[in-house]
């Protein structure tokens, strides 16, 4: 076995003072009938096999695109410092901090996570932590039903449809409703949620709202009218959902600024790695009146016997170990890695440069908005945004899948995760980031200029819809030069 | 409230001193935000800390040092397998082909990892004895949320809406009701039977038109083999009712029991137990879920599948109408499950058996050794972990499991999980797991020996132990009163200045 210590003589040794014959022996338990059929598997792997196989099958996935993909995980520059202290195997190795007295480490970093996101969203109560942003806002959802004791809430079609579905998902299981708020059709706020929509749905006495939750930026990376939509959420009575992109929070108006009740997000952004979806950190924080409501793992700041600073996991009374049926989640095991790594993150990089990190995606994301509207796509939407946004893009998906081709991973081909909307159906959703570089605008843009051009000649000459006929010959590592 | 203490070291917020750190992001162009409307905008920056880099390293590192970790020593918390995590699966997972995909990237560029992913699937079903396997679920008790909503969507997909019920033993993980409630059941709890097994009789009497599933720990909380299983299960789907398993404790059994095989409708697999991947101070972690048959059309989406030229690709949306939707954003816990495929092809069929082989033999080694030193209650032989008690020394001699949990601090080793499972009294429940030497298991026993010795000749010392750590016993009801959850805005020299 891999990583066994046992010699054949430590193994007999045991047996023998177990006093059985062979360890068949311990397994009688077992009914004869109960049985596993012999367990086939591939054949074991030394590790110099195994490297090879893992290295190969990371070389199949490609990666040096140049990407304007955003959608709910960033790219982002992650300070050499993070990962290097990620791998203390004294954090990475331990579990749960259920023994606070050989666990301060552990739970003074989460007590640190608790307080930097405490600062970031300017509400006082911080969970840590909970899967991802998709669970996280369903989770402050489900918070906003168990604190006013309503059995209903609504969510803006502004929200990530993954997070959206995720909700209907939890509230299908506890025979919630979760209604859609729609989105303004066209004028200047196309594309944000429907304000005077959202107000006759919560005029609705018969089915009163226990939360409304709205993003900022949103899905389409729009900035909502966060105040006016918290102000007509609270005349009805119902709690607001903020759900926030944390690297947006060094400079956008805070949860706790325009008066959110809980706020939801995805921490990803906040120095963890891409990974295909996963591990990230799902961030929850409300105002200190809910403390009692929010579900995971809460850290508190008390003293010892003696009377010394110590942490502890506190108000555990909420917890699914403790109360059981009557818990406010079943969750258990949480992102606590991926909250360290955002608490390294935010403190490596500092006030200032976290500012940095949102200011340098605004303006990047400036130049390939004129970038792009010169190659023909022009923003879908006329209101602010931060570093994401969609421009319309005819034949949206085809060309998408010609620019890989040119070694641009071209954003997000907005039919592919809302193929039942028409007001996406031929559109990209793309962002910039601190780590966009001019040189990589300069080619998509030039690009999607081509594309586009041809596209226009195909149609003209009757002949568009055309499946690409190959390769423009560039190479990746050539577009990305 | 007392200032840091002399090896806690002070928060980065106590460290903060304006100007320090930075350079590590490009300044922007001033005008960068111009273009949004200032009420938009934030009107005070968040006060973070600013330390510099070498202070930031020496803080963490320090308090690294204040952890008990798999990798400093002994870690036998019964239920939660700390068994050692391979250092190659680290390394795997940050291989930048796994670490810099996008979730959202095109099929065509994600080749590699939703390659990696369907052969995991394809193990996890072997190893489960299931038809299909869905990584999504973030955690083990996501997993059991995902499989009880499939129990739901299954029952009302035959137009059978009357099962409210789930039945759940008293020995069970309280993540098991907690997922009941959220999955909108009601929880009936089963006592267990006087041997801490499954009471057959009594889960068969509560059975009836109204259970939509059992939840069972096989083995179960107690490291005992549910032997009447069989005769469970088959009343179990005699009244219509499915069966899940919580694979919690899946590292005593692989390639001896396949839960798909002995009837189990439904499971999940907690892959920071039993293959290895760390468990990062409380999570990441990832619950895969396994189905039969009867409940692979409500698997969340998306699924990862082969098509017939070999590619692989996720499932679009709405590709499969009965299923339950999405657990969550995105594939799963990519980072983690490339670390789980690391482990289980390290060890192909063989290699797992013998981890469940060493951990059971661990187990019971420590077991036969701990007897007459603590109670342990069942006399059978457990699996990969075992129950004992502290009960009569506590009669004896007033030491609680709690003071033996803490005193085994001072001797160097992490507790066993205590007071659970909730139905034997001063419980310690101890795992041992496969990759600790004989020479640990052994200091481990005496240990505990000398521990039983002094509460018999010196109680104060367990009383007031532990001695050697960072801080002593906490205060805990204070905690809980007065919650301190964040720290206070930092004052003074600390405060950062303005852009």
């Amino acid at each position: 076995m891999a990583y066994g210590p046992h010699t054949p003589e430590d193994r007999a040794s045991m047996l023998a003072a177990i006093g059985v014959a062979s360890v068949d022996d311990l397994f009688a338990d077992i009914p004869p009938s109960l049985r596993a059929s012999r367990l086939e598997l591939p054949e074991p792997e030394s590790e110099v096999e195994l490297s090879d196989r893992l290295r190969a099958l990371a070389d199949r996935n490609r990666v040096d695109l140049v990407s304007f993909l955003g959608a709910g995980a960033y790219r982002h520059f992650v300070p050499a410092v993070v990962d290097q202290l990620l791998l203390r195997g004294e954090f990475y190795t331990a579990y749960t901090p259920y023994q606070p007295e050989i666990s301060q480490g552990t739970l003074q970093t989460i007590y640190e996570y608790q307080s930097l996101l405490a600062e970031l969203t300017g509400l006082d109560v911080v969970s840590a932590s909970h899967y991802d942003g998709a669970t996280a806002t369903a989770e402050g959802a489900l918070m906003a039903c168990r604190a006013t004791r309503r059995q209903r809430i609504l969510i803006s079609r502004g929200v990530h449809p993954h997070y959206r579905q995720t909700v209907c998902t939890y509230f299908g299981g506890a025979s919630l409703e979760a209604d859609e708020i729609p989105l303004v059709a066209d004028g200047p706020a196309a594309g944000t949620t429907d304000l005077a929509a959202l107000e006759r749905m919560l005029a609705d006495s018969d089915r009163p709202v226990a939360g409304v939750v709205v993003a900022n930026p949103s899905f389409l990376g729009l900035l909502e009218p966060m105040a006016e939509i918290g102000s007509v959420a609270h005349a009805a009575g119902a709690l607001f959902v903020s759900v926030v992109e944390p690297v947006s929070l060094a400079v956008l108006a805070s949860p706790g600024e325009y008066g959110a009740d809980i706020a939801a997000g995805e921490g990803q952004s906040l120095g963890i790695p891409l990974a295909f979806g996963g591990p990230y950190l799902g961030i929850l924080a409300c105002r200190e009146a809910l403390v009692r409501q929010i579900p995971g793992r809460l850290i508190g700041m008390t003293s010892d016997v003696d009377g010394r600073r110590a942490f502890v996991m506190t108000l555990r009374a909420r917890e699914q170990d403790i109360r059981r049926e009557k818990a406010s989640s079943n969750i258990c095991t949480n992102q606590a890695l991926c909250a360290l790594a955002a608490a390294i993150y935010l403190a490596s990089i500092g006030p200032h440069g976290l500012r940095d990190v949102a200011a340098l995606g605004a303006a990047r994301a400036a130049e390939l908005e004129r970038a792009l509207a010169e190659a023909g796509a022009p923003r879908l939407h006329p209101g602010p945004y931060l570093n994401e946004f969609a421009v319309r893009v005819p034949n949206a998906g085809e060309v998408h899948r010609r620019l890989l081709d040119r070694g641009v991973l071209a954003g997000l081909p907005l039919a592919r995760i809302e193929p039942a909307d028409p007001m996406l159906a031929d559109a990209l959703l793309v962002c910039a980031t601190e780590v966009t570089k001019p040189t990589e605008i300069a080619l998509f843009g030039r690009a999607l200029g081509d594309e586009i051009e041809r596209g226009r000649q195909l149609s003209l000459e009757g002949l568009g819809g055309g499946r690409p006929t190959g390769s423009t010959g560039r190479s990746a590592g050539e577009a990305a030069r | 409230m007392s200032g840091a203490g002399d090896r806690l070291g002070p928060t980065l917020f106590e460290m903060s001193r304006p100007g320090r750190g930075g350079g590590k992001i490009p300044h922007p162009p001033k005008d960068s935000l111009a273009r949004i409307p200032a009420d938009r905008l934030r009107a005070q920056g968040p006060r973070l800390p600013e330390v510099s880099e070498p202070e930031l390293a020496r803080h963490y590192v320090r308090l690294s040092q204040l952890n008990y970790s798999v990798d400093t020593g002994f870690y036998p918390l019964g239920s939660c397998t700390m068994k050692y995590n391979p250092k190659i699966d680290e390394w795997a997972a940050r291989l930048p082909g796994f670490a810099a995909l996008h979730p959202l990237a095109p099929d065509e560029l994600a080749q590699g990892t939703l390659q990696l992913l369907w052969e995991l699937e394809q193990a996890l079903a072997e190893i489960g004895g299931m038809k299909a396997v869905t990584l999504q679920p973030a955690a083990g008790a996501q997993g059991e949320l995902t499989g009880i909503l499939m129990v739901r969507a299954y029952h009302h997909s035959r137009g059978d809406f009357e099962r409210t019920e789930v039945l759940v033993p008293d020995s069970a993980h309280g993540t098991n009701p907690a997922t009941a409630s959220m999955a909108g059941f009601s929880t009936v709890t089963i006592p267990s039977a006087p041997d801490g097994g499954v009471d057959i009789a009594a889960f068969t009497a509560a059975l009836g038109p109204r259970t939509a599933a059992v939840m069972i720990t096989n083995p179960s909380t107690l490291g005992l083999f549910e032997s009447g299983l069989r005769e469970l299960l088959e009343a179990v789907h005699a009244v219509g009712a499915l069966a899940y398993m919580d694979g919690a404790n899946l590292n005593a059994i692989m390639g001896r029991f396949k839960p798909g095989e002995a009837g189990f409708d439904v499971m999940h697999f907690n892959v920071h137990k039993t293959f290895a991947t760390p468990h990062g101070g409380g999570g990441p972690g990832a619950g895969p879920v396994g189905v039969g048959e009867k409940l692979m059309p409500f698997l969340p989406s998306p699924r990862v599948l082969r098509e017939s030229d070999g590619k692989f690709r996720l499932e679009r949306p709405g590709e499969r109408p009965h299923s339950i939707g999405r657990m969550r954003a995105f594939a799963g816990n990519t980072g983690v499950l490339v670390r789980a495929y690391a482990y289980i092809r390290a060890h192909g069929a063989q290699g797992l058996r013998e981890v469940s082989d060493d951990a059971v033999l661990a187990a019971n080694y420590l077991k036969t050794r701990l007897a007459g030193i603590l109670d342990v209650p069942f006399e059978r032989h457990c699996m990969h972990e075992f129950v004992a008690s502290a009960a009569t020394l506590k009669s004896e001699t007033g030491i609680r499991t709690l003071d033996v949990a803490k005193r085994l601090i001072d001797y160097g080793f992490h507790p066993p999980t205590i007071y659970f499972p909730l139905t034997v009294e001063e419980a310690l429940l101890i795992e041992p797991t496969e990759t600790e030497a004989l020479e640990t298991l052994d200091a481990f026993v005496e240990a505990l020996r000398s521990i039983v010795a002094e509460a018999h000749d010196d109680p104060e010392l367990l009383h007031s132990a532990p001695h050697e750590t960072p801080v002593r016993r906490l205060d805990e009801t204070t905690a809980a009163r007065q919650p301190n959850l964040r720290w206070r805005a930092m004052t003074g020299s600390q405060t950062p200045c303005p852009d």
